[in-house]
């Protein structure tokens, strides 16, 4: 097939960053001066020309790209890259600032899992509504509906308020409602990083039943396993850009490779391109290494890992009170662990302008290959992150060390585990 | 497969600048989701309450008694020798109508800001299904007050044929404001908290505890630029067939309601491009 499904030419959104103290929020007084100063220009609700001059902030430009029908892609890119952005466009959320985009053929965009849900509403309900609210029409989720039931396993909770629900029934439920959509354009974010692994393991079965059924799919993941396994093709955004576009191979190893340019930001990881959050607290260094006080990013199975950095106040107001947590990631992009420091029964509870801190990992086990550390700082609930520094570490585990007596593949998994094996001889026949 | 000319596109995205005309058929394409949504509504309102429905026709009935305590029988406002109850309860029933609707879709973009910044469909449809969900309340209110008519022994007039044109201007009314309202409180939050006064402000500045005929005569044409003195006299009207309110001041409630609603969807068109942005 080469009917063109998506059309994106020189696409581009431009945000106005407002500087707290450097330029005041929009009031309803200083809206009603402009008001009195140009009231036609104010109620065509057109943007004043130089207002958008000094804090731009692209969060796409010049995105070019078809996409044909039949073809599913997968958009790969750092956090801020702009892949939620141009999903948010792609399915009519938000507004071009230049640039345009056509669409052919009807659109379904799953940006969430339980688009429209409400927790006060029975699963039967909230399976018409939300179902309504993607885009289907009554008669086809009658037709639907029984599928969707089985598919999301709560036959016997279909009258009880979602708001009883566990939160994987919850999901389920959305995902099973989005799944029986039948646009001819699919836009899906990362909804599949929800749910147990089992339920992950069948919504990627579905989407790869919709990726055969010729629907274009555009489909935005951290999961390289599943954009690899999904996609035929990929695009990698960077800063708002198109960094990379082809076979999907291709691509995502070029996405790996933005991660070792992310070395370069180890001295300052505030302006590390990963980071987000409100900075209240914030990372100023941090390294791997053996506990020497040196980086060092090299390891043989059965090393101690030790993981160092420093924290400090950005804001001068500060809760004594912290939780920080260390995730690790493959070079698959699959997520090994989350790393708490109550878990380790370690509480954070005396805080004041700054501190250092040493995790160490004892006899770390991984198998040989490289991998990425994400640090999180935030308040004691959790609810409020201060600083996320995505995948500001990398370490390379390589062959070798007094574990191992044989060359390890990296296929042969993640973990290099050494269990106790025991033999129990049963005797056969008599002495 | 067999090449063909280029399709329309489903979609043509577009920066969009100045104003957007009122997209009917794009409104219709969505009905069921309006539909859905004002169900919904109409659903959640009295979940997890002990009166349940009860409360659908308390809300009409409470203030209609209250009033007819107070200003009837201590303030003895004159109700053109109608029973006060009846008098009181013919004008709040189009003004709960109004103000309910004006008060609901005013704050519906704000509570549905989750929906909003996740999936596509007119956002117009957010305030009219808040509208849509009063509307039962109002036909509850309807024939409470046919019961009360029955109870007073008051007989149906013919003028109660005129009734649709009124509704449809209190709808039309409630629907215009109520979007320009929604719209304004994406960007203004000040708007939620001003409505309450805004509404029991208007509500006095309307004839629903005294009739329009305690008003002076030289002063009642500029009195109904309130474009609810029109209507709210006209129910009293259909209902009692006896009320001061002349066909200068409809016409003014018809033209205001029709403005309100043309230039309430256009300033909804025209910003509703920025709320996913916004909220």
């Amino acid at each position: 097939m080469s009917e063109v499904a998506i059309r994106i030419e020189g696409l581009g959104k431009c945000y106005r960053l407002r500087h707290q103290g450097a330029v005041r929020y929009n009031t309803l007084r200083d809206d009603l001066v402009n008001w009195m100063k140009a009231p036609f220009q104010f109620l065509s609700g057109r943007e004043k020309k130089g207002a958008c001059e000094q804090e731009d902030f692209w969060a796409l430009r010049d995105i070019s790209c078809e996409i044909k029908h039949g073809e599913v892609v997968g958009i790969i890119g750092r956090n801020g890259a702009g892949k939620s952005t141009l999903l948010k466009i792609l399915s009519r959320l938000v507004d071009p600032t230049e640039g345009g985009a056509d669409l052919f053929g009807r659109v379904g965009a799953l940006l969430e899992v339980g688009t429209g849900f409400h927790p006060e509403l029975t699963g039967r309900e909230n399976i018409y509504l939300s179902g309504a609210i993607l885009g289907m029409t009554r008669h086809e989720i009658q037709r639907k509906f029984d599928e969707i039931v089985t598919f999301a396993e709560i036959e016997k909770f279909l009258d009880t308020p979602a708001k009883y629900y566990s939160s994987g029934m919850y999901m389920r439920l959305g995902f099973a409602v989005a799944a029986h959509l039948e646009p001819e354009i699919l836009v899906v974010d990362e909804v599949l990083a929800v749910g147990d692994v089992q339920f992950q393991k069948k919504c990627l079965g579905k989407m790869k039943d919709v990726s055969v059924s010729g629907r274009t799919v555009l489909f935005v993941s951290h999961n390289m396993s599943a954009i690899r396994s999904l996609c035929s093709r990929a695009i990698l955004l960077k800063d708002g850009r198109v960094a990379a576009d082809g076979d999907v191979e291709k691509v995502t190893e070029a996405y790996m490779a933005l991660h070792t340019d992310s070395k370069a930001f180890a001295g300052n990881l505030a302006a590390h391109p990963g980071a987000s959050g409100s900075k209240k607290v914030v990372f100023e260094w941090a390294r791997v290494g053996h506990g020497d006080g040196v980086e060092n990013g090299q390891f043989c199975i059965g090393d101690d890992l030790h993981i160092e950095f420093k924290i400090k106040a950005g804001a001068k107001v500060v809760e004594s009170f912290l939780k920080l947590g260390i995730m690790m990631r493959s070079q698959d992009g699959i997520k090994l662990c989350s790393l708490v420091d109550s878990d380790s029964g370690f509480v954070m509870d005396d805080f004041c302008a700054e501190c250092e801190l040493s995790v160490k990992l004892e006899d770390m086990r991984l198998y040989p290959g490289t991998y990425y550390i994400t640090l999180w700082v935030g308040d004691i609930t959790s609810i409020n992150t201060y600083h996320w520094v995505e995948e500001c570490l990398s370490f390379e585990v390589i062959d070798g060390g007094k574990l191992t007596s044989r060359k390890l593949s990296r296929a042969g998994g993640l973990l290099f585990w050494t269990p106790e094996w025991k033999k129990n001889n049963i005797k056969q026949g008599h002495e | 497969m067999i090449a063909c000319q280029e399709k329309k596109p489903y979609w043509k995205i577009r920066p969009q600048k100045g104003w957007n005309p009122l997209d009917l058929l794009e409104l219709w394409a969505y009905r069921e989701v309006l539909w859905m949504l004002a169900l919904r509504d109409i659903k959640l309102r009295y979940k997890q309450t002990a009166l349940g429905v009860v409360w659908v026709i308390l809300q009409p009935l409470l203030p209609g008694l209250i009033f007819a305590v107070i200003f009837g029988k201590f303030a003895r406002l004159p109700s053109d020798g109608q029973p006060y109850l009846l008098f009181v309860f013919s004008g709040l029933i189009p003004w709960m109508l109004f103000s309910n609707m004006i008060q609901r879709s005013g704050g519906s973009l704000v509570t549905e800001a989750r929906l909003i910044t996740k999936v596509y469909f007119p956002r117009m449809l957010v305030p009219l299904a808040s509208g849509v969900s009063v509307l039962v309340d109002f036909f509850v209110s309807m024939g409470l007050m046919f019961f009360l008519m029955v109870l007073y022994g008051v007989p149906l007039q013919p003028v109660l044929g005129l009734l649709p044109i009124f509704l449809l201007t209190a709808i039309l009314l409630g629907a215009g404001i109520g979007l320009w309202l929604s719209a304004l409180n994406v960007k203004y939050r000040d708007f939620m908290y001003a409505l309450p006064f805004l509404v029991q402000v208007w509500m006095f500045a309307t004839p629903v505890v005294y009739g329009m005929a305690v008003v002076p005569e030289k002063w009642r044409f500029l009195y109904s630029f309130n474009p609810m003195v029109g209507v709210v006299e006209g129910f009293r009207l259909c209902f009692l067939g006896k009320s001061s309110v002349g066909v200068e001041h409809i016409a003014l409630s018809v033209g205001a309601a029709l403005a309100f609603f043309i230039l309430g969807s256009l300033y909804f068109r025209s910003v509703e491009r920025g709320f996913a942005d916004k909220l």
